[in-house]
C-alpha cells in the first residue's frame, strides 16, 4: 500500500487540499446538524427539523438549495467589489486555519514548524473580512457592526495567543503534532497510561483559550457586532442569498476549526490512551477521534451560546483586558517557572 | 511549502520557480502599492497596502523565512492595517471618492519617495549585487528563537525597551486628565 508520503509532491498537496475542503465542510455540516439543529431544540423542548430526510439530517441541504436560489443582492451605494469580495475573506481565513489541524500521525495538512503561530496569524485575517463587509454595505448598522466586531476580535485575540502560550511551554514546540506528541508521550509523576493531557496542567489556560475562542467567534455571550435587536445582523444585514451562506458557512467551519484546535492544544488531539501512539492505527481512527473531540468542545461552545444573555460593550472589554489578559500572563509565568524546576 | 523548497533545492542549485514567483509577486506588491498612493479612498488605499504587505510575506515564504511571513501577517496585516481600517471608519467612513486626500502634497511626496528609491537602491546593490542566497531549507523557529537569544540578546532587549516606553508615553499623550 503507498502511503501519502510516497506521493509526488503535487499528488499529495491535491489529496490534501481535497481533504481540507471536506474536513471544513463536513465539519461544519455536522456541527450545524447535531448543535443548531437538534442541541438547541432539545433544550427548547421541541423536536427541531423532522421532515427533509431521516431525522431532519438533510434538511442543511434543502438550506443550502435555497439559499442558493435566492437573488443576490447589492445595495445601490455598496462598495460593489469590497462587498462582493468581504465573504471570501472571511472563507479563506477559516479555509486557511484547518491547514495546521492534524488528523493523525501522517494524516495531516502541512506539518509546519509553525502550526499554531500559523494558525493564530491567519485567524486575524478574518477580521479585514468583516470590516469590509461592514464598511461595503453602506448601512449604519453593517458598519458599526464591522466596527464593533474588530474591537472585540482585537481584545480577545490577545488572550487566546497568551493562553496558547502555556501549551507551547510546556509541549517545548509550535508545531501541532510535536503537542499532540508531547501529550501522548507524556508521563505524570511517572505514570504515563494516559499519557499527559494537556487539560490537567494547563486548564487555566484552557478556560482562558474556550471563553476567547467563544469572543472569535462571535457567539453569544459575546454576540454583540450581530446584535440583532439592536443591530438588525450587524456587518451581515446587507447580505442575501450565497454571500449570506458564505458568512454562514465561515461562522459554523470556524467554530469547528477553533474546536479541533483546542482539542489538539489541550485535549491530546488524535491521541486515545491504550493504542502505541505511533501505531498506524490512528490513521484511521485519528480523524474520527478528533471528530468526536470537536464534537465535544463544540458542544460546548453551543451550550453556552444557547444558555448566556449578551454581555454589554464594557463588561465585554473588561473582561478581555482586566481578568482574561492577567490570568494568562500569571498562567505563562507559572507554566515557565514549572517547566524549569521539573 | 517548505516541502516544495527542500524538493527543488535538493536537485538543482537553480531557482527558477522560485525566481518566476518572486518576479510575479514582486509586479503585483507594486502595482497594489502604485494604488495605495494613487486611489483616492482612504479605505481603499489601506485594503491595496493589505496586498503589498501580504505579498511582503510570500516573499519571505519564497525565501524559506516561515516565521518571519507569518509575523509579517499577524503583525501588520493582522494589526497594523485592522486599527488603520478602524480609526479610518471611525472617523471618516465617507463611501466615494474623498478630494482632499489627493491634494497637492502629492508631487512632494512622489519626489522623497523617488529620493529614497535611488538611494536604497544604490546602497542595496552596492553591498549585497555579489551576494547569493542559498535556500538550503526552510529556517527552523528553533534557529530564530537561538540567535536572538543568543547572539542578538542586546539589541533584542534594547527594542523591548524602546517598544514598552513608546506605549507608555502614547498612554501618557493619549491621556486627557
Amino acid at each position: 500500500m503507498m502511503t501519502l508520503a510516497e506521493l509526488a509532491y503535487w499528488q499529495s498537496t491535491s489529496l490534501r487540499v481535497v481533504g481540507g475542503f471536506a474536513a471544513v465542510l463536513l465539519m461544519a455540516g455536522t456541527l450545524v446538524y447535531l448543535h443548531l439543529f437538534k442541541l438547541v431544540s432539545f433544550m427548547q423542548s421541541r423536536l427541531g427539523p423532522m421532515e427533509t430526510g431521516p431525522y431532519g439530517s438533510l434538511q442543511l441541504l434543502a438550506e443550502v438549495g435555497k439559499f442558493l436560489q435566492k437573488e443576490d443582492i447589492f445595495p445601490r451605494k455598496a462598495d460593489r467589489f469590497v462587498f462582493a469580495a468581504a465573504p471570501f475573506v472571511v472563507l479563506m481565513s477559516t479555509f486557511l486555519l484547518v491547514v495546521v489541524v492534524p488528523g493523525g500521525p501522517d494524516a495531516w495538512f502541512i506539518d509546519s514548524d509553525l502550526g499554531i503561530y500559523l494558525a493564530m496569524a491567519v485567524s486575524s485575517v478574518s477580521v479585514i473580512g468583516i470590516l469590509m463587509a461592514g464598511w461595503g454595505s453602506a448601512n449604519k448598522y453593517s458598519l458599526m457592526g464591522g466596527l464593533r466586531a474588530t474591537g472585540q476580535l482585537i481584545a480577545y485575540e490577545l488572550p487566546l495567543i497568551l493562553a496558547v502560550v502555556g501549551v507551547v511551554i510546556q509541549a517545548g514546540t509550535m508545531n501541532m503534532q510535536g503537542i499532540v506528541l508531547a501529550q501522548a508521550d507524556g508521563e505524570i509523576f511517572g505514570w504515563g497510561a494516559i499519557g499527559n493531557p494537556f487539560i490537567l496542567t494547563q486548564f487555566v489556560g484552557l478556560v482562558v483559550f474556550l471563553i476567547a475562542m467563544q469572543a472569535e467567534l462571535t457567539q453569544s455571550p459575546f454576540d454583540m457586532p450581530v446584535a440583532e435587536s439592536e443591530l438588525v445582523t450587524g456587518y451581515m444585514t446587507e447580505y442575501s442569498g450565497m454571500r449570506f451562506l458564505l458568512f454562514f458557512i465561515g461562522e459554523f467551519a470556524t467554530a469547528g476549526v477553533f474546536s479541533a484546535i483546542a482539542a489538539v492544544l489541550f485535549l491530546g488531539g488524535w491521541y486515545v490512551p491504550g493504542i502505541d501512539s505511533d501505531s498506524n492505527a490512528f490513521n484511521v481512527i485519528g480523524p474520527l477521534v478528533m471528530l468526536g473531540k470537536v464534537v465535544f468542545v463544540s458542544f460546548l461552545v453551543f451550550w453556552a451560546r444557547f444558555t448566556f444573555p449578551r454581555f454589554r460593550e464594557d463588561q465585554l472589554q473588561r473582561l478581555a483586558w482586566k481578568f482574561l489578559i492577567p490570568i494568562a500572563l500569571v498562567n505563562i509565568v507559572a507554566t515557565g517557572i514549572l517547566k524549569v524546576a521539573f | 511549502m517548505s516541502a516544495l523548497l527542500a524538493a527543488v533545492s535538493a536537485d538543482s542549485d537553480l531557482f527558477v520557480a522560485q525566481n518566476v514567483f518572486f518576479g510575479i509577486i514582486a509586479l503585483l506588491m507594486i502595482g497594489s502599492a502604485l494604488k495605495v498612493v494613487t486611489t483616492s479612498n482612504v479605505v481603499h488605499a489601506a485594503l491595496w497596502l493589505v496586498l503589498v504587505l501580504g505579498g511582503a510575506a510570500a516573499q519571505f515564504i519564497l525565501l524559506g523565512s516561515e516565521f518571519v511571513a507569518v509575523t509579517q501577517v499577524l503583525v501588520y496585516i493582522g494589526a497594523v492595517v485592522v486599527l488603520f481600517l478602524f480609526g479610518v471608519m471611525l472617523t471618516r467612513a465617507s463611501m466615494g471618492d474623498d478630494e482632499t486626500v489627493a491634494g497637492e502634497k502629492r508631487v512632494m511626496a512622489a519626489v522623497v519617495a523617488g529620493l529614497l528609491l535611488a538611494v536604497m537602491s544604490v546602497a542595496l546593490i552596492d553591498t549585497f549585487s555579489d551576494d547569493r542566497v542559498v535556500i538550503d531549507e526552510p529556517q527552523l523557529v528553533g534557529t530564530v528563537a537561538d540567535s536572538i537569544f543568543s547572539q542578538y540578546i542586546v539589541p533584542f532587549e534594547a527594542v523591548s525597551v524602546l517598544l514598552l516606553a513608546a506605549l507608555i508615553g502614547s498612554i501618557v499623550v493619549a491621556r486627557k486628565d
